[in-house]
């Protein structure tokens, strides 16, 4: 499983890293490899706003269609077109071409809540059993 | 799988393991004198004495075959080739029940993805999928998936008062809990110019029916336009057989094109079971409501069919489906499909003119009849509105009763500025005889008075 040391993580196995004032999300290595081949992604429209916890888009692979939920609340200010025809750069590189949404966070402390990547490592093992 | 009954050891056991002696005990809660009634039924009879019981029954009823019917208003006589009944009564197709592992049923997989290339053709969509059940819950679908196309964030929906009167009834019915306005259906609107001013951008979808539920046809370019505008989407709810000789919806510009394909090889059926046929663009198709089977290879090259898409449905998307009835009409798609392609494009082109040139001939002998009018506002295709002398039901209990014909709809039952007025439906089933036996028994009717 690879990790990226700058992100940080949620339980529903998005990744959040600043940028910024903002926030940039996608799903993690983890998360694209059990959903194996994506075909589609849903994203949201710049402007819409969530907070945290609640799906803003679906992630469509061979094998289910998943809800993929905001790490942190807040606005979105510009979403991965590339991700419209190229879906598959979901799995190919999950930390940086497969990225799926930037905004504007409204609680910036909710950030800090996440968990750091030794911290997901071990919460992806645990769940793992 | 054989079924394997459970013994009585099996009984016993379970019986001791919950400390019952008998399952009759199981039923000791509900009051002795109602546990076991004496039963107040006729000694048995023989399958012979019930045949004659039943047949008598059946009897009694008054068919479409046993004479001219002129009831349409969304369940159609169309005549039906042997050949539909032939490949439909297949033990393969006939008793199979939808494939829980659908690449196994490579037969019925190909069937929907031919009825879906055909529907395609028929409307010029880019999409159809595997159908739902008759045409108002396909109506209902497409108000769903257009508010999905929104995200949930239109929630106004624009009907025309002439789409089908039970469709709107079930667009309400499926979509109660959404938090949908329905506006237009009784807004007194005459005709469908009124409804591009209810259109605003808060408006999910604009829905017409076409020809409407009074039997006009129009251009929707316009109504299309207005709705692309503001940014709806343009639902068309069209009959299949106008489709063989008028303009198909996606020439229009339609953005989804539902309607009934019960008239396509299926017959009447006591009312059932229809089939909702459903269409769309492929830019939608995310979206689209039910399934889609997709053409494909396999391993060796081979051609084969899958089940591409279903991923809006309830099995996979569970509360956030945007269609939770996970179910097609397989068997009447696959009527559908074989009716289809035994006419062919020139096949149901005929049938189209021929409804077109029986119903015009019977509204203009009917418009001679003293006492009788017709609306004549717009180009009809094979249903026509009449205005009577008489109360409608009088009208059809006399031309039953006296003539054996079965009349027309009462419109006063859905439009009250329509009371007194009857919608005729003519399609190839009725020769010109029974035309005729219509217009001499309306005439008649007119002199008794």
């Amino acid at each position: 499983m690879k990790l990226d040391p700058e992100a940080r993580y949620a339980k529903t196995h998005e990744w959040a890293r600043k940028d910024g004032d903002e926030i940039i999300c996608g799903i993690t290595d983890h998360a694209q490899e059990s959903l194996s081949d994506v075909v589609y992604v849903e994203l949201p429209e710049v402007g819409d706003a969530f907070p945290k916890g609640e799906a803003f888009g679906v992630v469509e692979s061979v094998k289910a269609a998943s809800d993929v939920y905001m790490p942190v609340g807040g606005e979105i200010t510009i979403v991965n077109e590339a991700l419209e025809d190229t879906p598959e750069l979901v799995n190919q590189d999950p930390y940086g071409e497969g990225w799926m949404i930037r905004f504007a966070p409204s609680d910036p402390a909710e950030f800090d809540a996440l968990m750091d990547s030794e911290a997901y490592e071990a919460f992806v093992a645990e769940e793992e059993g | 799988m054989p079924y394997i009954p459970h013994s009585n050891e099996d009984r016993k056991a379970m019986l001791a393991a919950i400390g019952v002696r008998s399952i009759e005990d199981l039923f000791e809660d509900v009051p002795a004198h109602v546990r076991f009634p004496e039963l107040d039924l006729p000694s048995a009879l023989s399958e012979m004495e019930v045949r004659w019981e039943l047949e008598t029954l059946a009897g009694a009823n008054f068919t479409t075959v046993d004479g001219p019917c002129f009831l349409g208003a969304g369940a159609y006589r169309h005549f039906v080739p042997a050949v539909v009944d032939a490949v439909l009564r297949r033990g393969e197709f006939y008793t199979a029940y939808t494939p829980y592992q659908p690449e196994i049923s490579q037969g019925t997989l190909q069937a929907i993805f031919e009825y879906q290339t055909m529907i395609c053709a028929l409307t010029r969509m880019e999409v159809s999928n595997a159908s739902h059940y008759d045409g108002a819950t396909a109506t209902a679908e497409a108000v769903i998936t257009a508010v999905n196309v929104h995200r949930l964030k239109r929630r106004r929906v624009v009907v025309s008062p002439f789409v089908h009167p039970e469709y709107r009834a079930v667009v309400r019915t499926y979509t109660q809990g959404m938090g949908l306005t329905i506006v237009g259906e009784n807004d007194g609107l005459q005709d469908s110019n009124g409804l591009v001013g209810l259109l605003d951008d808060d408006t999910a979808c604009l829905i017409v029916q076409y020809p409407d539920f009074l039997g006009r046809f129009e251009d929707l370019s316009g109504l299309a336009e207005a709705a692309h505008v503001v940014g709806a989407l343009l639902i068309v709810v069209a009959d299949p057989i106008a489709l063989g000789l008028l303009k198909p919806p996606g020439e229009f510009g339609a953005d989804i094109v539902v309607g009934e394909g019960q008239g396509m090889g299926a017959g009447l059926n006591f009312g059932g079971p229809y089939l909702g046929f459903f269409a769309t663009r492929k830019k939608y198709v995310r979206k689209m409501a039910g399934r889609l089977v997709g053409q494909t290879v396999d391993a060796e090259g081979e051609r084969g069919f899958v089940l591409t898409l279903s991923t809006r449905e309830q099995h996979i998307r569970r509360g956030r489906a945007t269609s939770n009835i996970c179910t097609n009409q397989g068997l009447v798609v696959l009527a559908a499909a074989v009716y289809m392609a035994a006419l062919g494009k020139t096949g149901l082109h005929q049938v189209a003119e021929l409804c077109y040139h029986k119903a015009h001939y019977a509204r203009q002998r009917i418009a001679e009849i003293s006492g009788f009018s017709v609306i004549d506002d717009k180009p009809f295709f094979k249903e026509f509105v009449v205005r009577c002398p008489r109360p409608v039901r009088e009208i059809n209990d006399y031309l039953l009763d006296e003539w054996g014909i079965i009349g027309g709809y009462d419109l006063g039952r859905d439009y009250p500025h329509l009371k007194g007025h009857m919608l005729l439906c003519v399609t190839e089933m009725n020769p010109r005889g029974e035309i005729d036996a219509l217009v001499e028994a309306l005439g008649e009717m007119n002199n008794d008075q």
